[in-house]
């Protein structure tokens, strides 16, 4: 009996690919000499990470005082970039691991690159506390270790130690993860290699074979990683909010932080995600995996976290005039009204207003504008964090304290030169790894290629039937 | 796992996943003793067909959780109450809520490391490793039956491989 194919089932795979196919298109990119784009984008990424080694090298020579922090201002551009990075990482996991658990297929297009993406984006943020420290080579005073000093352990009660723990996990989980998702693709590589680049991939492969016995425990690895992941990602930010929320700094000592937090990171990793998607898919001639069914589901899920970081600005607002705290309230104000009020109308104007021009479905459809549109969000999520940090801090309780911060020119080199660091990774991960999962997208071929599902099917029916029954019956 | 010795196999190549669910049926049906099932994917419904049971991988993951939980937990609260008692803010020594988060973090970190790394023992894989596959189009577009030739005869292995619809056929010593 032939089953009817569910209208509810996307086309993921475009182009009556093959397996074969597949291999040849995700793998090919890895072993070419790169498009000329690519060469252009390395040397500018390259170039910002020299900038960002110089720029943090004379922090670490010269003090934390080449920095335009004053006693009243504290935390400032450093601290708004590992807000922004960390939120940036966020998209991976949540795409390579809810995603997973939702059984939502479109995620196998666009998950290895976002896990790569988190990757790069923690090791960014990671940056920002250590340099900010001021004397990084006592940064490992951070970790409870035994020791000599007492023994002295850290402060376990602290939402700065918590962040500690918190970041380092989330790194350590996601690369796990992302390897070991890698690992058959990585032998992949190996058997079409020859010479010293079948050496080096055999190592990196770890010597796969593909035997369903390694397959059955590499599914349910990958299950299992994706349920440890969901709860920490969202931990992740939500802790990371603590920082502020455990203060009792007006403005910053509100409940609503963890959700605002999370919905905001998840909100700007998939702006990061569309950026580099759009890029990615062009550049390796990729259409036919990362398809606009892809990008129209990303951008569903930025119009709802947008719109959910827009019902928290307003209702911090709302709850600072109802809560009758009169410190709240100025606060408030001061974020709107204050000395920095341009970047408070930034981030509503970027952050709010313009995802929701996605209600059209044309619009979320259109590649220019979500590129555009992706730009823009990550811009307004680091106005953001630039509200939350300096606007607060910049007023605080004695009025002869206030104060106005700019930034300095190593504080902006460190800033962009995360930004090459970032990329410079990317970059490299796109040449030496397939950034489609491949095994991955032959596993879903049959279900969402379009010869066999959508209004271009060719396949004929008792295929299509029998593969049913093999789906319904696990 | 890998094993030094060295063994003679006879395998077949199948073009698609449908093709090797029922070339395992008949297999089965035929009492034919499968070594090994290689794919480039890992293909639904095959593990009941080879008496494959389900990973155990959870239950060491939940193990390695509830030793970083303990770690974690029983850890600070020794920290803060017996090796060296800090009063922050006025509160008690013993202060649970505050541990929560990084007892939770410890938990998943545990876990994750401690289930990766098993599976990668179990499974005889590990940076350095290399071990003997059968063809390189395994990983491509190619699903392989392999049969031991000390466990099940030749001349019935290409029977079976001929009149399952295998591509190819070929031997090798691993």
């Amino acid at each position: 009996m032939s089953a009817p194919v569910s209208p509810m089932r996307h086309v993921l795979v475009t182009g009556h690919k093959t397996y074969h196919q597949i291999t040849e298109d995700l793998i090919s990119p890895t072993e070419k000499t790169p498009p000329l784009a690519w060469v252009i984008g390395f040397i500018i990424s390259a170039t910002l990470l020299g900038v960002f080694v110089f720029t943090v090298g004379w922090t670490i020579y010269m003090g934390t005082g080449t920095w335009n922090l004053n006693r009243t201002i504290g935390w400032g551009w450093d601290i708004t970039n590992f807000v922004w990075w960390v939120g940036i990482g966020h998209a991976g996991t949540l795409i390579s691991a809810i995603l997973l658990i939702f059984r939502q297929k479109w995620r196998t297009g666009v998950n290895r690159a976002a896990e790569a993406m988190t990757i790069f984006a923690v090791i960014c943020a990671g940056q920002f506390p250590l340099i900010h420290m001021g004397r990084i080579w006592m940064a490992f005073f951070i970790f409870p270790y035994v020791n000599t000093r007492g023994p002295l352990w850290p402060n376990f009660n602290s939402p700065l130690l918590w962040d500690v723990f918190a970041i380092s996990t989330y790194f350590t989980v996601s690369l796990l993860f992302w390897y070991t998702g890698l690992v058959p693709d990585f032998a992949t590589v190996r058997d079409r290699a020859k010479g010293l680049r079948k050496k080096i991939y055999n190592f990196l492969s770890f010597g796969w074979t593909g035997s369903a016995k390694h397959w059955q425990r590499w599914e349910s690895l990958s299950l299992i990683l994706a349920g440890l992941s969901t709860p920490l990602v969202l931990s992740v930010h939500t802790i990371v909010s603590f920082d502020f929320a455990t203060s009792i700094i007006p403005g910053w000592h509100t409940t609503i932080f963890p959700p605002y937090f999370v919905a905001g990171a998840i909100f700007s990793g998939f702006a990061m995600v569309q950026t580099l998607m759009l890029v990615t898919r062009k550049l390796l001639k990729l259409e036919d995996y990362i398809t606009i069914e892809h990008i129209e589901s990303m951008n569903k899920v930025i119009l709802l976290t947008g719109t959910i970081v827009g019902v928290a600005y307003i209702t911090e607002l709302f709850i600072a005039w109802y809560s009758g705290y009169v410190y709240e309230q100025y606060a408030f104000f001061n974020r709107v009204f204050g000395p920095y009020w341009w970047s408070y109308f930034g981030m509503m104007f970027c952050n709010v207003l313009s995802p929701q021009l996605y209600w059209k479905k044309s619009w979320r459809r259109n590649l220019k504008l979500t590129f555009f549109l992706s730009i823009v969000i990550n811009i307004g999520m680091w106005f953001e964090r630039f509200v939350i940090i300096a606007t607060t801090l910049a007023r605080d309780y004695i009025p002869s304290s206030w104060s106005y911060y700019s930034p300095s020119w190593v504080e902006i080199g460190i800033f962009i030169g995360s930004i090459g660091l970032f990329f410079t990774c990317y970059l490299i991960f796109s040449r030496v790894a397939p950034v489609v999962a491949v095994a991955e997208i032959k596993s879903i071929l049959k279900t969402s290629g379009d010869q066999y599902v959508g209004k271009n099917a060719i396949h004929h029916h008792d295929h299509g039937g029998k593969h049913e029954e093999v789906e319904a019956s696990h | 796992m890998a094993v030094a010795s060295h063994k003679e196999i006879i395998y077949g190549l199948y073009d698609d996943e449908q093709d090797l669910l029922k070339a395992v049926k008949k297999a089965n049906e035929s009492h034919l003793d499968i070594m090994d099932v290689y794919s480039p994917f890992p293909v639904h419904g095959l593990d009941p067909l080879l008496g494959l049971e389900e990973s155990r991988l959870h239950i060491a993951g939940f193990v390695y959780g509830m030793i970083g939980f303990l770690t974690a937990f029983l850890g600070m609260s020794w920290v803060f109450t017996k090796d060296w008692p800090i009063i922050f803010g006025g509160k008690p020594y013993w202060s649970v809520p505050a541990f929560i988060p990084i007892v939770f973090e410890m938990t998943v970190l545990f876990a994750a490391i401690g289930m990766v790394v098993s599976f990668y023992i179990v499974c005889g894989l590990g940076p350095g490793v290399t071990n003997a596959y059968l063809d390189d189009r395994i990983t491509d577009d190619k699903f392989c039956i392999a049969f031991n030739k000390a466990e099940v005869s030749e001349s019935a292995a290409e029977a079976f491989f001929k009149s399952s619809g295998a591509s190819e056929v070929s031997h090798k010593i691993i």
